[in-house]
């Protein structure tokens, strides 16, 4: 499943402050599953979700994304500002700010973090956004509370890149353990439990003057079945379910109706594409259907992707527009609406290239059946719902698709090597809001450029196009003009169906109501992005089931 | 004849007559999406209600049952031959044949079948129809699921070889040829047929689960494998008694058939 990284995290106490703080109990513990032990504790290198969540945890950024408001906030930075284009961004630091040792939060530390950010040594996958040309970056401080990083050249939304950026220390004796998040790594038993207790020094206080975070500790037990995972908060025995399918989310919500959250429609996509790979090994009558923008839409135009949302997600997914999903507030392109079923539409644009229906099968002009297979990953029964929905969809215009399951790494062998497939229905997880990140799929000489990847030079205008847009919005630092640029992409996108989008997957959660302050987004990480303002009260919220 | 056998020879009769009669039988087509009452319970319209897609159960009940009740003997039948030839030879010959074969035979034991059926799946081409997805997954169960079945009848043949009778019909001057067919064969048969009746569910269980893994029967065709997938979550099965209609077809169709067979070895021993 391709990923396309970009900041994402935040933390923003104001919204739980706001919520109600007369009531917050201090103390106890907050309990919840991680689906793998965390590849690295080192914040830098951070890129599973599991990493993601401790580095969330336990770790202080100058800026935030509010993931409710999805407005960038100040944190350890009590003010920034951007200039000369982009290539500039200067802080006022926080005052009175210690990292969990007692160590005082300087602006030699924000200088040791984008030293070590930057050497290219560490690779650190939060590096790359920043490094729009080659050169150091330039680091003044202008006093003890403020310093000023200039970068080789502008670099796109430059202000939300530091929501990824953890704050490092650079004079504490524990510089790989002390932060300055809520909590820090207690206790690890490696494949079992990860213990993190509450930072003392930690920054932030309620609107009453109390010291958060009010829970005493964090426990995430490693677990990776979603059965056990469920059972165990069925059973009071954990408080939270970041994410939750659609099917158990149901059969929670009978039993546990208060416990469960639909946040509505997340950032994620299911999507199909078509393989248009010149050297692929399939017949070159398929590589012309597939290459014909009306072939594309014709197939986009006969699915039916309510019934996708209403039967395979149960009606917790919402057709899709295209590849942002309308929760991306500011980037969506309010223009574009999902594709309506219109299968007269769909046999007109295949008559439109030579094709014509002969005895409910439809053919080319050449005469062969219009039959192809579909690859989806084995055991992802959604996944599979959807590809049999539109196996039946696709009947009523007389094509005959084969759904096939396979192994993920089969699967990927076949999408990013051999190239040896048809067509490929998978998932996009978008973890960002910035269409900056997603240049590792629209560029045509990307490697995640699915449906062709790594061209030499763009195969179609459309292509060359959206590389000319991508481009430009990259170059530019007024986000009103990246957006119109954007905006082109998607619709460009709408028009040829390189990617058939077929439905966005709404944020589901569950959390116990023994939690406070709780309000889940369809931001990662959707349930305890205001960690540090949720408590717990005494209330047993389990059930035996 | 016992009353149990007589009901079970009246229930496979009813069974194979209506799978093979589904096309008459079935209320509705097995890949047909009612899609306004996915996951609906027994009604009329819907006797055994409808899977998560709108599909009818019974159709595909009835469209499963035919897939796996032909095509898993058929593989059981194909491994238990398999069996019989290695096993039963190495048992009887015994020696250098005897240890060659009980090596192949843990070789073929320790080999991670998983992966190497996940392997030929990956050498197919994607588009073969629903049929021959079926067949070929059953006929790569069957060819590679001897080695269990080997080792028990290896073993039954020997102490057969070993035996008084086998000796004494030695001493008598019986050709080799004539003492495998006449003696050996229809001792081993209670074996045998305990091998062959023991695979069918194991293959039937084991095409469920490579279902999972993408190497089952595809969609839309039905087995039972794949309609016993429905029975992943318990707590759905527990809220919705009729999805167990899969595997009570399964445990009730073993089962008659056991009794039948098990029976007739009986009268005929």
């Amino acid at each position: 499943m391709t990923r396309c990284r970009l900041v994402v995290l935040a933390f923003s106490v104001s919204c739980g402050l706001l919520i109600s703080s007369a009531r917050a109990q201090s103390g106890g513990e907050l309990r919840f599953s991680l689906k793998s032990e965390p590849k690295t504790f080192d914040p830098m290198l951070a890129d599973d979700d599991s990493s993601e969540t401790v580095r969330y945890l336990t770790t202080g950024y100058l800026i935030r994304l509010n993931r409710q408001t999805q407005q960038l906030q100040p944190e350890l930075a009590s003010s920034w500002k951007v200039s000369n284009g982009g290539q500039t961004i200067s802080f006022e630091l926080r005052k009175g700010v210690l990292f969990s040792d007692g160590t005082p939060f300087t602006v030699e530390d924000v200088a040791f973090t984008m030293r070590k950010l930057m050497d290219p040594n560490l690779h650190s996958p939060f590096a790359d956004p920043f490094r729009s040309a080659a050169g150091d970056v330039k680091v003044t401080v202008k006093n003890p509370n403020a310093i000023v990083l200039q970068f080789p050249a502008p670099v796109a939304n430059l202000e939300q890149l530091f929501d990824g950026v953890p704050i490092l220390s650079a004079n504490s004796s524990q510089n790989d353990t002390a932060g300055l998040g809520p909590f820090v790594v207690a206790e690890h038993k490696a494949g079992s439990y990860i213990l993190l207790k509450r930072n003392t020094h930690y920054w932030k206080h309620d609107a009453e003057g109390r010291a958060l975070p009010y829970l005493d500790s964090v426990r995430l037990d490693i677990q990776q079945n979603r059965d056990l995972e469920i059972l165990r908060f069925r059973r009071g025995e954990t408080q939270l379910i970041n994410t939750i399918e659609a099917d158990n989310y149901d059969r929670l919500a009978a039993d546990m109706p208060a416990a469960v959250h639909d946040a509505g429609p997340s950032f994620d996509t299911e999507q199909m594409w078509f393989n248009q790979v010149a050297a692929a090994p399939i017949p070159d009558y398929k590589k012309a259907w597939f290459r014909s923008q009306n072939f594309r839409r014709a197939i986009s135009q006969a699915i039916n992707r309510a019934d996708m949302s209403r039967i395979a997600f149960n009606g917790h997914a919402r057709p899709a527009a295209g590849l942002l999903s309308p929760a991306n507030q500011f980037w969506f392109n309010q223009n574009l609406r999902a594709e309506e079923t219109d299968i007269p539409g769909a046999l007109k644009r295949l008559a439109a290239d030579g094709f014509h229906l002969d005895k409910d099968v439809l053919r080319d002009r050449d005469g062969h059946a219009v039959e192809f297979s579909v690859i989806t990953n084995a055991g992802n029964k959604v996944r599979e719902r959807l590809a049999v929905l539109m196996q039946d969809d696709l009947s009523k215009i007389g094509v005959h698709l084969n759904v096939v399951t396979l192994d993920f790494p089969s699967l990927i062998e076949r999408i990013s090597r051999s190239f040896n497939y048809e067509a490929c229905l998978l998932g996009l997880v978008n973890v960002d809001l910035d269409p900056s990140t997603q240049m590792n799929v629209w560029l045509s000489s990307a490697s995640n450029h699915q449906w062709n990847p790594e061209e030499k030079s763009p195969a179609t205008a459309w292509e060359a196009e959206i590389d000319r847009l991508m481009r430009a919005q990259a170059s530019t630092t007024d986000n009103r003009k990246r957006k119109e640029y954007f905006d082109q992409v998607q619709q460009i996108v709408a028009d040829q169906a390189p990617f058939i989008y077929l439905v966005n997957k709404n944020a589901l959660s569950a959390i116990s109501p023994s939690v406070h302050n709780a309000a889940p987004v369809v931001l990662r990480p959707q349930t305890y992005w205001n960690i540090d303002s949720l408590y717990i009260t005494s209330t047993t919220a389990g059930i035996r089931p | 004849m016992s009353r149990a056998r007589l009901i079970a020879i009246v229930f496979l009769a009813i069974t194979f007559s209506a799978v093979l009669l589904a096309d008459f039988v079935a209320p509705a087509p097995y890949a047909k999406q009612f899609r306004e009452v996915p996951n609906a319970a027994p009604s009329a319209e819907h006797l055994l209600g409808t899977d998560d897609l709108g599909r009818d159960s019974l159709s595909r009940l009835l469209y499963g049952s035919r897939v796996s009740l032909l095509l898993a003997p058929a593989a059981a039948l194909l491994t238990t031959l398999i069996a019989a030839c290695i096993g039963g030879l190495a048992g009887y010959l015994g020696g250098w044949f005897e240890r060659a074969a009980l090596a192949a035979t843990d070789l073929s034991l320790s080999l991670p079948w998983l992966f190497l059926l996940l392997a030929v799946r990956a050498l197919l081409p994607l588009n073969v129809s629903p049929i021959a997805s079926v067949t070929i997954t059953f006929a790569l169960l069957g060819a590679l699921g001897w080695s269990s079945s080997g080792r028990i009848i290896c073993s039954g043949a020997r102490s057969i070889r070993q035996s008084d009778f086998v000796l004494q019909a030695q001493a008598l001057g019986i050709s080799p040829h004539r003492l495998l067919l006449r003696q050996v064969l229809p001792n081993l048969k209670p074996v045998l047929a305990a091998q062959f009746w023991t695979s069918i569910p194991i293959f039937i269980i084991a095409e469920a689960n490579l279902g999972i893994l993408g190497l089952g029967v595809a969609e839309p065709l039905p087995s039972w494998g794949n309609l016993l997938r429905g029975l992943e979550n318990w707590p759905e099965v527990k809220a919705n008694p009729w999805k167990l209609a899969p595997i009570l077809m399964l445990v009730a169709v073993v089962s008659c058939f056991q009794l039948v067979f098990q029976k007739r070895e009986e009268l005929a021993s």
